[in-house]
């Protein structure tokens, strides 16, 4: 048997390089996707501001005895909040592209198998900033005060974007695992929920009975939420952010070998 | 002899049940190998193996001369795949999506673009470029698919059943690509549902069932076996069965059978022209008929022919008339669907 005649192209090895730019081009679509389709952003533009009208001025003056007060309390909250859970996004996102045979296409093309998941990830970086600038940005509108200066707010900022970028590979294994996007959907929301409420991004946890208080206590994003306020309204942060650190290395080496494990199964 | 897919053995399980149980196939350079059968035969397994998409338990797979599992990235250089699975993204439009594909072949900017406007021309979708492929019809986003496997000038195509759902008009025009390609040297694997696809197509059918390869060679040889055609004869009055059947196996050379719908008789011919001559033949007898058909035998009835048992799932055929029911005959089951894909009359 002879073999065909090679195509005109070397054969090429792959490299750090070669997969580092299949993974950026599958970013370019990520971007694209959310140009071609911005309603597909409501869940980190529009729900963050419905989020904070709702518990700011609902809520707000029963909790804290004025709005005002509890919009400082509450919004840095609220930026955990809605990251954890635009982390779900990522996960629906795979879900499809594979579902829908989207995948098939890029695993039949002589490409970095990473490519399509560091797409995903990257793609959903710029989601993720999105979000937190729509909400920090409505914050400063209702008079939310940067007590803890720029840099803090920097810092808080970059510190929520490194969790989601350890919380999606959660997300990835669960979209690569699952069957149907809906499924994840519902996985996530059952997931997100106790996760987000039970914690202290509403109210402190020393209001909360004991039971409640001891998983608020496990809680990762309670960690998360001391650390943001502390870097964003000012205060002291080094145990919280320590800790928020070691629940982001924990994610990371729990998920990412499962998602990558279950990635290549899948596919 | 040189070969651009050979396969042997493949042995695919998915938990209990399996879908490959042993399929060797092979397509000789520049050809065209149709691969038939009904849905849930195994077809669609066989091209994910050979398409590097899944791995085989037992048995392997050569593609240009590559081991699927051992160097599938070479052989994913040489591959375009096509089908109901290997999509295009349908949030972004039909340029975008071969400008990515291009990308991620590592052209430049400016080629990746060339070459998807080029695509887009030649698949007659320079209009539609600009619009997101949810918008396409059927025709269209099959064209669509067609030409995002061609972006990297593959050299083997594999077509998972390219026509399904299409409409005789767009049917034509993809048949027409796909003479095209082969024209241009690249090797094609075709899977498909449809005989007269199977027939008009390819150099070579495997037909599958069950995992299995039960049939092999050329349309011409696997139509000697099946019959090209069957004229079908239905007498308004069932006392002129007898004389038809005579007719007609004078006609055919063999007698018709009635098979599971009573009072229509079928037999398989090899010449067109029988149509035309058994116009004037009943004619002269002054015999009444109520249908007259000359039809491609269904990928059932070829199924019986050729393996004796019917192809079951039956396939999502052209447009079936639905169950023509009545008491079975003894040769045929009673669950009887006759297609009616290529009937003349």
């Amino acid at each position: 048997m002879t073999a065909l005649p090679a195509i005109a192209t070397a054969p090429r090895r792959m490299n750090p390089l070669r997969a580092l730019r299949h993974g950026l081009t599958l970013t370019w679509r990520s971007l694209l996707k959310i140009r071609r389709n911005p309603e597909a952003l409501i869940d980190v533009t529009l729900q963050p501001i419905i989020f904070v009208v709702l518990f700011v001025f609902i809520f707000g003056g029963a909790i804290s005895g004025d709005w005002r007060s509890y919009l400082q309390f509450v919004l840095p909250g609220l930026m955990v909040q809605t990251i954890v859970f635009s982390t779900m996004g990522t996960g629906i996102a795979l879900n499809t592209d594979i579902d829908k045979g989207v995948f098939d296409r890029f695993r039949s093309l002589p490409i970095a198998r990473s490519g399509p998941l560091v797409g995903a990830v990257l793609g959903d970086l710029v989601r993720y900033a999105l979000s937190l600038a729509v909400l920090l940005g409505f914050g400063a509108v209702l008079g939310f005060d940067f007590t803890g200066g720029f840099l803090g707010a920097l810092a808080g900022c970059a510190l929520v974007m490194g969790f989601a970028l350890a919380l999606c590979w959660a997300w990835v294994w669960l979209g690569v695992t699952m069957k149907k996007p809906q499924g994840v959907q519902g996985v996530g929301i059952l997931l997100m929920f106790p996760l987000t409420f039970g914690s202290n991004v509403f109210v402190q946890a020393g209001t909360l009975p004991g039971w409640l208080q001891a998983f608020v206590s496990v809680n990762p994003v309670t960690y998360l939420v001391d650390a943001t306020r502390g870097l964003i309204l000012g205060g002291p942060v080094a145990q919280p952010v320590l800790s928020s650190l070691a629940w982001m290395a924990g994610l990371l080496v729990a998920f990412v070998p499962l998602a990558l494990r279950a990635y290549r199964r899948r596919t | 002899m040189s070969y651009a897919i050979q396969a042997e053995g493949l042995v695919k399980r998915f938990g209990s049940t399996t879908a490959l149980a042993g399929v060797d196939l092979a397509a000789r350079t520049g050809s065209i190998l149709g691969v038939l059968g009904p849905n849930g035969a195994g077809k669609t397994t066989a091209v994910r193996v050979l398409a590097t998409l899944i791995k085989p338990d037992e048995g392997r797979a050569r593609v240009g001369g590559f081991d699927t599992i051992r160097d599938a990235h070479k052989v994913r250089e040489l591959i375009g795949l096509t089908g109901q699975y290997a999509s295009v993204d349908e949030e972004l439009t039909g340029l975008e999506n071969l400008i990515l594909l291009g990308r991620l072949l590592e052209l430049s900017r400016k080629d990746a673009r060339q070459r998807a406007r080029d695509l887009l021309e030649r698949f007659g979708l320079t209009d539609a470029a600009g619009r997101p492929a949810s918008t396409y019809s059927g025709g269209m986003r099959r064209r669509l698919d067609l030409a995002a496997s061609l972006v990297g000038r593959p050299t083997v195509l594999y077509l998972d059943e390219p026509t399904t759902g299409l409409d005789p008009h767009a049917r034509a025009e993809v048949w027409d690509v796909i003479r095209g390609l082969v024209a241009d040297g690249v090797t094609v694997l075709l899977t498909t549902q449809y005989l007269d696809e199977a027939d008009q197509l390819t150099n070579e059918i495997a037909v599958i069932d069950h995992g299995r390869v039960v049939a092999n060679g050329t349309p011409a040889q696997l139509k000697a076996k099946a019959g090209a055609q069957r004229l079908e004869i239905r007498p308004a009055l069932a006392s002129d069965l007898p004389a038809v059947a005579r007719l007609m196996t004078e006609l055919a050379g063999v007698a018709p059978t009635e098979g599971a719908d009573p009072g229509l008789l079928g037999v398989p011919v090899h010449d067109p022209a029988v149509m035309t001559a058994a116009v004037r033949r009943l004619e002269d007898a002054r015999i009444v008929v109520r249908e007259l058909a000359l039809r491609l035998p269904s990928l059932d009835e070829v199924f019986l022919a050729l393996t004796g048992h019917r192809a079951e799932p039956i396939g999502a055929g052209n447009e079936p008339t639905g169950p023509r029911n009545g008491p079975a005959g003894p040769p045929s089951p009673a669950d009887e669907t006759a297609a009616t894909e290529g009937r003349l009359a």
